[in-house]
């Protein structure tokens, strides 16, 4: 499982790494390892459907609890399908797809193989961190899609907007995995799921998990970035926003949702959003007139059947989830490459541009229609068969509050679904095309072979899994298990008798049919609808409102903060600097030292003193600074007199080359102080000014008085011992700064370094005099999307 | 830049005994005061008298390396000298020592801090030319227009608080 998981990050970096030597042909390069998954999968699948899952661990930092576990089990083994099956297929789609590759149409591919791989890590992770890391790189994988055409705007804020709603959702994620992982003493989903941690805390760690699922699998309100999403080229849509990524949230709450689902909030929460989800979605698709966003809302629709399905921890029900999560996949890839194939050869997706097509189109409208046809949940097709268990599983064994509801939300939904699988045949056969449009769809090319085969074939499975489900059989129950452990699912069968699952189907199918066929009126009355409920924010709306508080927020913090004027900068610096060590410095007060101890200390003190009073009171800066340098002169008398020429030396030569720097930039400054700061100011400076002196007179006696007091008082003796015979130096206080404590000197100079750079740049920035204006992220030119 | 005599020809005669000296501390650093930090600052005063004397240029034309170069050089050095005892098997900054006679000279000690010490000298003097460099032209030029910006214009600039500036820029 390692291997494959390096395997797609090589293939990655290999293809982005060539640049667009390959062209297209990067796709075929990129198919190699989904396709190399695939027949790993197969060798080990027999295993896996009977119970024994494929383990691979590797501890990664053993102290910290943290390691790469891989777990493979038959639920696995479903997404594991989905993730490879599609993704090689699309990678042949893509082929067709880009027959005339721009530049960065190689890298697409490169980032798909990559992001295969982190979508394989987020399914077969069994450690809550390491399924984080995964899931934050189909994230960012998911950004570069988006903006890989990075000179158009609207995919630039597609991507952003992508990245932050599922980026935040993923933070909050973490926060919930480690509530859960502290409380459980595990990090391991499957010793978790065996001994669940409960309460209160765990209780609000199931809420954030929840918040990352429903961000990423697109549930309301934070479904907004789904449809932006749609910039991507097709085959990116085809295989992230609909098949694969979005099913992410899905797949956690599946998981958790058998032991947690009856921890407080978890079911109802999970329900409620994916039934507004499901509602809306299936609401905004009817209304598209393009193809591929009618796709994009009917995907948010599906995604929140896919939660009503798994949220409820009832394995009958989930068991119908399993089949769902399957049909959807196939059948919503295909449908996407249609759309994608009408894009490429027409060059438009709008349905009131299409007429119909020419005889060389069958196959790709056969798919397009057989497809919709398993979304809608006509027999004899896959999308029937899951949907009629959905049904069954609510129907019969819907046990908990709220089930009804549920349930009619679902036959709701699944009309609301039949209504735009019908749009969107009408669509494609060209019924929906206005008079005054350009006929260009029934003249259009027919597509390549390797175009429309993966959508055929999909379109294959769909049929093949809903006329003999027994294909299909054995993995959706081994995978019902695996979510459950000891249960025993029934088989799923394409008739399972006239029973009231099947008359709610026949119900979804007229109420159906009858909105098909009366559209008008109805697509009236939906208008009508639609603008009385105009003054509830979308998720849009809300989205940019709280990027734009966000920036506004950061800004007048910023501006209270760093507001530009230095005293108040340096005033702030000391007062920390100062009271912190102050505080407790206080507590080891020690006596009053001998203040004098030769005569000639008195001058060079009163020296010291007179000048540091007069720098501070003169106006002139020139003179202020010259005056410093007087005092550090004084000091470094009072050095001699101590018997430290070192430090003296060094005190002498510092305190010139600091007073000509000084100079240096006092140039550029007025001669004088100008006063031009309110009265208020003169006693703050005075405080802040006698609080530093205190503190700098206190630590000077704390620390003078702390040598004595520490294991080896003799710590000094010891040294000046040492410097000759082990250091070969007689100057004790050189051998220290380059033997003794050389490493301290190492990083001090380094620090001079830097602090060189930073002055540099400093001096450099200072005399920039214009700024460039800095865009506004959330000034995105309007998108289609807010249809 | 208008040019001072005196002040040329004392330079000429100081600046190199200085350096002279500096080069004396460094040496000298181990056995008596001294050492390379205050070689380096001795060799950055005998700089600043190049300042005074003819400006920015004048420092730039002592020095045939670009002074972040002769900072970098020095990290390096003193970098090598603690890194080398760890590849011969040591501990870090590890000193060795040789002694040998040389005539008229006497018994030489060297140890293998000199290098360490030189590789401090050169970090402080790069420093010290790094910041004749930053702040010792006489006329800032904007980055963005070229144009000279007169120092008047940035003093009464930095003389502002943040929010007058604002103010006064637009």
């Amino acid at each position: 499982m390692f291997l494959l998981l390096t395997l797609h990050l090589l293939v990655g970096i290999v293809i982005v790494a060539t640049g667009d030597r390959f062209g297209r042909r990067a796709f075929l390069v990129a198919a190699v390892a989904p396709l190399a998954t695939v027949a790993w999968a197969l060798g080990h699948a027999d295993a896996v459907l009977e119970g024994r899952p494929v383990v691979e661990d590797a501890t990664w930092v053993e102290a910290l609890g943290l390691g790469l576990d891989l777990r493979l089990d038959a639920f696995g083994l479903a997404m594991t399908a989905l993730v490879s099956g599609i993704g090689f297929l699309v990678c042949v789609y893509a082929y067709g797809y880009f027959s005339h590759p721009k530049p960065g149409t190689a890298r697409l591919a490169g980032l798909m193989v990559m992001f295969a791989g982190a979508m394989l890590g987020v399914v077969w992770a069994d450690h809550l961190l390491a399924l984080f890391v995964a899931w934050e790189l189909t994230s960012v994988t998911s950004y570069l899609l988006i903006g890989n055409d990075d000179r158009n705007p609207r995919a630039r804020a597609a991507a952003l907007q992508a990245i932050l709603v599922t980026g935040a959702g993923g933070l909050v994620m973490l926060i919930g995995f480690i509530v859960i992982g502290q409380h459980a003493g595990t990090y391991r989903i499957s010793e978790l799921l065996a001994d669940p941690p409960t309460g209160g805390a765990v209780a609000g760690g199931l809420v954030c998990v929840l918040v990352g699922a429903f961000t990423k699998s697109a549930q309301a309100p934070f479904g907004s970035w789904l449809p932006g999403a749609m910039v991507a080229p097709t085959p990116i849509s085809a295989y992230l926003h609909s098949a694969t990524m979005v099913k992410a949230g899905v797949y956690l709450v599946a998981r958790l949702s058998p032991v947690f689902a009856a921890v407080a909030p978890w079911r109802g929460l999970v329900l409620v959003v994916g039934a507004v989800t499901m509602i809306i979605g299936g609401l905004r698709a009817l209304r598209q007139t393009d193809l591929k966003l009618l796709l994009a809302y009917g995907t948010i629709s599906q995604l929140g059947f896919l939660m009503l399905l798994f949220g409820t921890g009832e394995y009958r029900i989930a068991q119908a989830g399993v089949a769902l999560l399957l049909a959807h996949g196939a059948f919503k890839a295909a449908l996407f490459m249609v759309v994608g194939i009408v894009d490429h050869e027409v060059g438009t997706r709008d349905v009131r541009e299409l007429h119909g097509f020419g005889p060389g189109w069958r196959p790709t409208v056969a798919v397009g229609v057989i497809g919709a046809a398993s979304m809608a949940g006509l027999p004899p097709l896959f999308g029937f068969i899951a949907k009629e268990k959905a049904l069954d599983g609510y129907v019969e064994h819907g046990a908990f509050t709220g089930s009804g509801a549920v349930l009619a939300v679902i036959v709701i939904g699944s009309v609301l679904t039949f209504a735009y699988s019908t749009r969107f045949v009408l669509g494609l056969l060209g019924r929906l095309g206005a008079d005054h449009a350009e006929r260009r769809s029934p003249t259009a090319h027919p597509p390549a072979a390797v175009f429309v085969g993966p959508a055929v074939a999909l379109t294959v499975f769909t049929v093949a899994a809903g006329l003999a489900p027994v294909i299909v059989d054995r993995l959706v129950r081994s995978a019902t298990v695996a979510l459950q452990p000891g249960v025993t699912p029934s088989t799923v069968q394409l008739w399972a008798g006239f029973n009231t699952a099947f008359v709610l189907s026949l119900v979804v199918i007229t109420v159906g049919v009858t909105l098909a066929v009366v559209g008008r009126p109805v697509a009236r009355f939906q208008r009508r609808a639609s603008q009385a409920i105009r003054w509830i924010p979308s998720a849009e709306q809300g989205f940019l409102f709280c990027l734009r508080g966000t920036l506004q927020g950061s800004k007048r913090v910023t501006a209270v903060v760093q507001n530009g004027s230095l005293p108040i900068y340096l005033a702030v610096i000391l007062v920390v600097a100062t009271v912190a060590p102050l505080i407790p410095a206080t507590t080891v007060f020690p006596s009053l030292p001998r203040l004098v101890d030769t005569p000639i200390q008195i001058p060079l003190a009163i020296v010291v003193v007179v000048a540091a009073v007069a720098a501070s009171v003169i106006r002139r800066r020139i003179a202020a600074a010259l005056l410093l340098g007087a005092v550090g002169y004084g000091m470094a008398g009072l050095f001699i007199v101590q018997g430290a020429p070192d430090l003296a030396l060094t005190q002498l030569v510092i305190e010139t080359l600091a007073t000509v720097l000084f100079v240096l930039v006092l140039r550029f400054l007025p001669a004088r102080w100008a006063d031009r700061s309110p009265a208020v100011a003169l006693p703050i400076r005075l405080g802040v000014s006698a609080l530093t002196g205190v503190t700098v007179f206190v630590l000077a006696l704390v620390s003078a008085g702390a040598r004595s007091s520490v294991d080896r008082p003799n710590i000094s003796q010891e040294m000046i011992e040492r410097a000759a015979p082990d250091a070969k130096g007689n100057n004790v206080v050189n051998v220290i700064l380059v033997d003794f404590r050389g490493l301290d000197t190492l990083g001090e100079i380094t620090v001079l370094l830097v602090a060189a750079a930073g002055a540099v740049t400093l001096a450099r920035t200072g005399r920039r005099r214009a700024s460039t204006p800095t865009p506004d992220p959330t000034r995105a030119p309007d998108r289609e999307v807010s249809a | 830049m208008r040019r001072l005599l005196v002040v040329d020809t004392a330079v000429r005669v100081l600046y190199h005994s200085i350096l002279v000296l500096s080069l004396y501390f460094l040496f000298a650093g181990h056995n008596q005061p001294g050492g390379g930090f205050v070689g380096g600052l001795t060799a950055g005063a005998a700089v600043s008298f190049r300042y005074v004397a003819g400006g920015v240029d004048e420092v730039r034309s002592a020095f045939r390396l670009r002074p972040a170069t002769i900072l970098g050089l020095g990290l390096v050095i003193a970098s090598a000298t603690a890194i080398v005892p760890i590849l011969l098997g040591g501990a870090v900054l590890e000193h060795g020592d040789v002694e040998f006679h040389v005539w008229l000279l006497g018994t030489i000690k060297a140890t293998s801090a000199l290098p360490f010490d030189i590789g401090v000298y050169l970090v402080v003097v790069g420093l010290v030319l790094m910041m004749f460099e930053a702040f010792g032209d006489d006329v800032a030029t904007d980055e963005i227009s070229g144009e000279a910006v007169s120092a008047d214009v940035i003093a009464a600039d930095a003389e502002l608080p943040g929010h007058q500036r604002e103010r006064r820029r637009r």
